[in-house]
């Protein structure tokens, strides 16, 4: 160890948080420091090693460290990695459309509900396609709910049907329109190879054919959808990671609101 | 225990003794004349089930007698010639007679093998209704030796593993049970040798998503499927012979689990049973409340499969750590013991030996709750001297896994401590990743790493450690035990159909009429036969 451990001098570093220009925090503003950790299919060694820092410095890596290896079996070794970025974000710049209704809880929803529409809304919900999986789903329609927030079936205005998992489009269709539905909410949790993606646009062009798309409030979720993903796929609403039932029950009596609203205008 | 090639064998023989000890007199204080009421319990509700199950027959079981005659293949438009065999019956409205009745009169008639017959049903040279009747005797005598060969050839497969569990032994409990779910049998493959090379015990291939609701099995190795690979036959054999190789390379058997769940159940026990699977989802009531089978034809199919499992000496696993992930697993804990109680009575109607039975629990706890753990452990530990001789299997979390993989490790290290220190018999190993993708090679790695390290540093913790009289956790297991007995009483007092209609079960309610796969049920005929049970039944 040099000298330098000794001396209280300030270095220069740089203290300035610039939004227009923001890095990875580490534990100094700006050093940039990521955590990575991959696996590449070839052997242990000094050359994968190598290869590892190659890799890093290519993805915009100064500094690349390896600091843990192993090889999972003949031909494949693990890295643990950190690196400092070169790149930056301008923060000031960031756009994320999001679902812009005011966030309400249980209690304001009906008491809203009551007061503007008069009469509960009909939420039916599935799993829809060969997902199997109903936590989703289950998460915000059970009476129980998630995390602390109660799930749809709790909401004296909702009459909320979960229809479960492995419902086909038809089905769920036809489901909704037995049920007189204000809003569909489709979970989907699977997500490898797309297939999500296929079933989401198959439910849209079915409703579309039965000329109900413009009748119904259509809400998907799921751990890898976004607000933005949804809209593009022709859903009203998309909710991601961390949404409750509050959000969606908000969401969906708002949109009702401005909706029935848009109607009596035009008449 | 089996005596394996493995110097530590007959240490862990000593230990396994001390545990029987242990086992005589129950560390949380258990009432065993509760359990015992309990048993008697599911042993009626089972009866009650059974009565029904022995009327019926369904699609899948004949599809299964099918396979069991040997017919096997696809025809041009890639349907299983068992399916084309056993919808010819089904449409011309004599199924309830049964496939082997038909089949047995046709090759009696014409001296065709089972193979034959179907293909002339498929191309349409056959009608099986209506070759002429033969009788009784000369259809038992040209079955016979078709059954005896794909008995003997089950047997043989059972054979081959016993000699491996001799030779090169097996690795010990609690079994490092990890899934492969790459959507193409030949990636799996990679995965899975990577995975036993670092200490797995048990492969699990994961299924493609929707399988569960095919009335089919689709044929040939396959190399696309979402969230999981196709189980059919070949994909079976190339897995098999994979862990074969790998296994002799690290000293150890590696086993093969699969899926005997959804519309094809005995169907994949067939298939599973020719091509030396050894672990086998198979529980009773699971495609009814998860899948939304209709309950009349899984309990039926779920017979017919647990009893060639039991034949093939394949260990089942249930499924009941699924309640806990619509259901609160602190608030419904009771109800995961009283269905492990009555999987375990109709898997004894099945002729399956505690040895054989994988009975699900799961640790699913919210990580919120405060002694989450304790409690956790007192249940494991329940679940342990309740079921002494069964190779429980232990579920991960997660209901909770959350995509911050790095609490999720430590959840994870958690339910390994539970499993070591109540000697479960088969761990399914969670992945940080959980709840983001199906497991990288990595994932698998760094998950039986900690599984390894947890299950070395506290191997002897349950036989030091005891619970303290009156505290959290012989509170907790007597709860749960009462808790069970009452919904059990229940569950009698209406029978099991009403309590899957009620929603008893991971506050699921299923109709007895609904679901998928109804119409592929019907009574037996005066001439249904189906040989295989007695003999299955009958032992090894």
């Amino acid at each position: 160890m040099s000298g330098g451990l000794y001396s209280m001098q300030s270095k220069e570093f740089d203290k300035t948080l610039d939004l227009e220009k923001v890095k990875p925090y580490g534990d100094t503003m700006n050093d940039g420091k990521v955590q990575l950790s991959f696996t590449l299919p070839v052997p242990m060694g000094d050359e994968a090693i190598e290869a590892a820092k190659q890799l890093i410095r290519q993805m915009g890596f100064e500094n690349p460290q390896v600091v843990y290896y192993k090889e999972l079996t003949p031909g494949f070794t693990f890295f643990n990695c950190y690196g400092s970025t070169i790149h930056t974000v301008n923060f000031n710049n960031i756009y994320v459309p999001k679902v812009e209704s005011g966030k309400m809880d249980m209690h304001e929803t009906d008491d809203y509900i009551r007061e503007q529409i008069g009469r509960p809304l009909v939420i039916v919900g599935a799993s829809t396609g060969t997902d199997a999986h109903t936590v989703g789903i289950d998460a915000i329609m059970n009476m129980k709910g998630y995390a602390g927030h109660y799930g749809l079936e709790r909401y004296e205005m909702i009459d909320a049907y979960n229809l479960g998992s492995q419902v086909p489009n038809e089905e769920f269709i036809a489901k909704a329109i037995e049920l007189g539905a204000d809003a569909l909410l489709v979970s989907q949790t699977v997500t490898q190879k797309d297939v999500h993606i296929k079933n989401l646009v198959e439910l849209v062009e079915l409703m579309e054919a039965e000329g109900l798309r413009d009748k119904l409030i259509l809400v998907c979720g799921g751990p890898r959808l976004s607000h933005e993903l949804a809209k593009e796929l022709g859903y009203d609403a998309g909710f991601g990671m961390n949404s409750y039932a509050d959000d969606v029950a908000s969401y969906i009596s708002q949109e009702f609101v401005r909706r029935s609203s848009v109607k009596k205008n035009k008449i | 225990m089996v005596a394996g090639g493995r110097k530590s064998s007959k240490r862990e023989d000593r230990i396994d003794l001390l545990n029987f000890k242990d086992k005589m007199q129950s560390k949380l204080g258990l009432d065993f004349k509760r359990v015992e009421h309990a048993r008697d319990l599911s042993g009626k509700i089972a009866a009650e089930v059974q009565k029904f199950v022995d009327n019926y027959t369904t699609v899948a079981v004949e599809r299964t007698l099918c396979r069991l005659m040997g017919i096997d293949g696809v025809d041009s438009n890639e349907v299983p010639l068992p399916n084309i065999v056993v919808d010819e019956l089904k449409e011309k409205g004599v199924l309830n007679q049964g496939a082997l009745y038909f089949l047995g009169n046709a090759m009696a008639a014409t001296g065709l093998t089972p193979q034959q017959v179907a293909e002339g049903i498929s191309d349409g040279t056959i009608d099986i209704t209506r070759v002429a009747a033969q009788n009784k005797e000369k259809i038992e005598s040209v079955l016979a030796p078709v059954i005896e060969e794909s008995i003997s050839r089950i047997r043989k497969r059972r054979m081959r593993r016993e000699e491996y569990l001799n030779t090169i032994g097996e690795g010990p409990k609690p079994y490092l049970y990890v899934i492969v779910a790459t959507g193409n049998i030949y990636e799996d493959v990679v995965q899975a040798e990577a995975a036993a090379r670092q200490g797995a015990d048990i492969i699990a291939v994961i299924r493609t998503t929707g399988q569960s609701l095919l009335d089919y099995v689709p044929f040939g190795a396959t190399t696309e499927g979402f969230g999981g690979t196709f189980a059919t036959q070949e994909n079976f054999r190339i897995m098999r012979s994979a862990l074969d190789k790998v296994g002799e390379e690290v000293g150890r058997y590696i086993r093969l689990c699969n899926y005997c769940s959804g519309l094809c159940m005995p169907e994949i026990a067939v298939m599973g049973a020719f091509e030396g699977l050894d672990v086998m989802l198979n529980d009773a009531l699971y495609g009814i409340l998860f899948r939304d089978i209709n309950m009349q034809r899984t309990l039926v199919d779920q017979f017919f499969s647990r009893a060639i499992n039991s034949f093939a000496g394949v260990i089942i696993n249930t499924g009941e750590d699924n309640y806990l992930t619509t259901a609160d697993a602190f608030e419904e804990a009771h109800t995961v013991l009283a269905s492990d109680f009555i999987n375990e009575q109709l898997a004894l109607l099945a002729g399956l030996p505690p040895a054989q039975m994988g009975l699900g629990h799961a640790f699913e706890m919210d990580p919120e709750l405060e002694n989450g753990f304790l409690y956790e452990l007192a249940q494991a530990q329940m679940t342990r001297e309740i079921f002494p001789d069964a190779p429980l299997k232990y579920m991960p979390p997660t209901k909770f896994m959350t995509g911050n993989i790095f609490r999720g490790h430590i959840q994870d290290a958690l339910f390994n401590i539970v499993g070591v220190w109540t000697n479960q018999g088969i761990q399914l190993l969670g992945m940080p990743t959980e709840a983001i993708h199906t497991p990288f090679m990595a994932d698998r790695y760094l998950s039986i790493e900690n599984a390894k390290y947890i299950f070395s540093t506290m191997k002897g913790l349950g036989n030091e450690v005891e619970f303290k009289e009156g505290g959290i956790i012989k509170s907790r297991a007597k709860e749960v035990l009462e808790n069970s007995i009452l919904l059990l009483e229940k569950i009698e007092n209406e029978g099991l159909f009403l309590a899957l209609e009620k929603g008893l079960f991971g506050d699921v309610k299923r109709a007895r009429t609904g679901g998928k796969g109804l119409s592929g049920v019907v009574g037996k005929g005066d001439n249904y036969v189906n040989p295989f049970i007695k003999i299955m039944l009958g032992g090894k």
